[in-house]
């Protein structure tokens, strides 16, 4: 009884903060002099008012399942990396470069596999790097693996205006694109392509790690305690830079799938800021790979609902910034109230 | 005023320039995070302030045509960011660095938002010093133009040392930032004392914030910023918590940031977005060399949650 009041205490923080933080866009919204009920509605019809929208959203979450774990995974350790945007565009600039080299001579298959391993290779080394640099050095991760974002970013504007860059495309400078034959299909039945399944078992997959192994409980040792944790005698070292590892190279793939299901090259597309929701998902999720998955299919509504809102509401399409921001900020705030709900405590006899 | 045909001395006077009026949003966002750092906070959100600064700068400028209330403005919003991000902190069991992260992605939101008007019309802009009347080369007068929120900055990060040794306020911060225990036993409210650094802080940055929308690069866009508000936050700790270290650190920082034009202007275009990148790939360096896993920095806060 307890197990599940916690749980529920757990889970209610954040719905409250949900719907604080909707009262307070509304009131937002109502001074640019639109009715917040026609704003709801718009993003529910946006985000799962059709099937339409509904494939949309769960399009969108696809990214954002793996760009949170990015967070999550590091947050269990007491970490707090914030740029697994960086790790997404590496990705997909690793992604694709194999893809060009080997899509000639491979196996339309075989090039998808090793364009997927290319892109998490590359983030969980551009985000294991930043846990070697917090566990050997000392360096604070937060502000370094935010930096890492802009430098992952000019490297990818100067490879594709560089020596990457398809004479083909003035407009934007972009890539050569990857063969049709090698780009990802849609999982059957529906218009939402396979990073959508990839991103869940992602987010399963770490779930059983972090929670039903001896390596992820000790792993959430080090998050707890890391004196306790020296004292046990584990590798903290180690394992910093593993879990690092692996959030990164879950941001990796994001980068991935981006390129080999939606985009088809790389080109600044791919800084589109899932990297950045990613880490919202993370928090609201409270770091919690499972928990992680409901979040990510809500942001990517909020986020597929953007278009319709701006177009139909005359906003600008930042409302969706500001909307995210709040929630966030709410979301935060109400850290304060987590384990204090009395009504939901046992009383005692 | 003419250009004279001076050589490969353009560069180091385009750096000297350069790192002036690079530096001086590094400046005020440095002062302002290190007044908030000294009284055991930190506040990440600077980011999202500068670019509420920035913009809320360039849109009163353009409709007023004030540029100066413009600064005023952009001081009062980078205050209220502060004051919301000191407030929020002040609640039980609510993290510092986690609600920076937010009203970081919320400020810049917010900034898109309202500033989606200005991106196009020209706003007048700040006017600056001529301290090259006595030139006539036109390359030294435009690098001896120097902008008043530079002078400003100079200034503020003396009175803030000062402030900091000698005055009563000055300690109230530090033994704030120091021990918190001390603090209540000494009869200081912490939360009230880091409220007020934070907003402080918060409309310094906002300060910086107009400094780039209105003189260097003088338009807004919403690309201005892009993580020189974290930048700043680095080189508070590379200044070691020490105002004069700030503006030090800030010039550094600002002739590294200014390469990457000045080597333009003499046509080497090679790795345009790279050069641009110099200042960020110079913070890691820093942070790289000047970390140490095995004990605290010196002059580090005691109440600072990144330290520990």
């Amino acid at each position: 009884m307890d197990y599940f009041t916690d749980k529920l205490s757990a889970a209610l923080v954040p719905i409250l903060a949900l719907l604080v933080s909707a009262v307070l866009f509304g009131i937002f919204v109502a001074f640019a002099g639109v009715s917040p009920f026609e704003t709801y509605a718009l993003i529910y019809k946006g985000a799962f008012g059709t099937w339409f929208s509904w494939q949309n959203s769960l399009q969108r979450a696809a990214p954002l399942l793996l760009t949170a774990l990015c967070t999550a995974l590091p947050a269990q350790m007491g970490l707090v990396i914030i740029g697994g945007e960086g790790a997404l565009v590496i990705g997909g600039l690793a992604s694709v470069s194999t893809a060009l080299v080997l899509q000639s001579f491979l196996p339309p298959v075989a090039v998808q596999i090793t364009m997927l391993l290319a892109g998490t290779i590359a983030g969980a080394i551009w985000i294991g790097g930043i846990g070697a640099l917090r566990h050997k050095r000392g360096v604070n991760e937060i502000i370094s693996s935010l930096l890492l974002v802009y430098i992952a970013i000019a490297i990818l504007n100067t490879l594709v205006e560089g020596i990457m860059r398809d004479p083909g495309q003035p407009q934007k400078s972009s890539t050569h694109p990857v063969a049709d034959t090698v780009m990802f299909g849609n999982l059957p039945g529906m218009d939402v392509h396979w990073g959508l399944l990839i991103g869940v078992m992602f987010c399963i997959a770490t779930f059983v790690l972090m929670y039903l192994t001896p390596f992820g409980f000790s792993a959430r040792i080090v998050g707890g305690n890391p004196r306790a944790a020296r004292m046990l005698g584990l590798p903290v070292g180690k394992l910093v830079i593993i879990i690092c590892a692996v959030g990164g190279g879950a941001a990796g793939l994001a980068g991935a799938i981006e390129v080999a299901a939606v985009h088809g090259r790389a080109n600044s597309a791919l800084i589109a800021g899932y990297g950045f929701t990613g880490i919202l998902v993370a928090f609201m999720a409270r770091q919690n790979p499972l928990a992680i998955i409901p979040v990510a299919l809500l942001f990517g509504g909020i986020e597929a609902s953007g278009g319709l809102v701006q177009r139909r509401l005359d906003l600008p399409n930042a409302a969706v910034e500001v909307l995210k921001g709040i929630i966030f900020v709410v979301v935060l705030a109400f850290e304060t109230f987590s384990g204090r709900l009395g009504f939901l405590k046992r009383r005692k006899p | 005023m003419g250009d004279t045909d001076i050589g490969y001395w353009v560069v180091p006077l385009a750096v000297f320039a350069g790192a002036i009026r690079v530096s001086t949003p590094f400046l005020l966002v440095s002062l302002g995070e290190c007044l908030t750092e000294k009284s055991g906070r930190i506040n990440l959100g600077l980011e999202g302030t500068l670019m509420i600064g920035a913009m809320s700068a360039y849109g009163v400028s353009y409709l007023t045509g004030s540029p100066w209330l413009g600064v005023g403005i952009a001081a009062m919003a980078g205050m209220m960011m502060g004051f919301l991000h000191g407030i929020i902190c002040s609640l039980p069991r609510v993290n510092d660095t986690a609600v920076g992260i937010a009203l970081m992605l919320f400020g810049t939101g917010l900034a898109f938002y309202f500033g989606k008007p200005f991106i196009g019309p020209q706003a007048p802009a700040l006017p600056s010093i001529e301290f090259g009347w006595w030139s006539d080369i036109g390359q030294i007068k435009s690098a001896l133009s120097i902008n008043v929120l530079f002078i400003f900055g100079l200034v503020m990060a003396f009175v803030i040392s000062w402030g900091f040794k000698s005055t009563r306020w000055g300690m109230i911060i530090r033994v704030v930032g120091d021990s918190e225990d001390a603090a209540r036993a000494m009869g200081f409210n912490p939360n009230f004392v880091r409220t007020v650094t934070t907003a402080a802080g918060g409309a310094l940055a906002g300060m910086g914030g107009s400094f780039l929308s209105l003189f260097y690069p003088g338009v807004w866009h919403e690309g201005l910023s892009s993580g020189q508000g974290i930048v700043a936050v680095v080189l508070v700790i590379f200044a070691r918590w020490n105002p004069l270290g700030c503006l030090y650190a800030s010039l550094l920082f600002g002739g590294a940031g200014a390469l990457g034009p000045a080597l333009q202007s003499v046509g080497f275009s090679g790795g345009y977005h790279l050069l641009n990148v110099a200042p960020y790939f110079l913070t890691l360096v820093i942070m790289i060399l000047t970390s140490s896993s095995k004990q605290r920095l010196s002059g580090a806060p005691g109440e600072l949650s990144v330290n520990r």
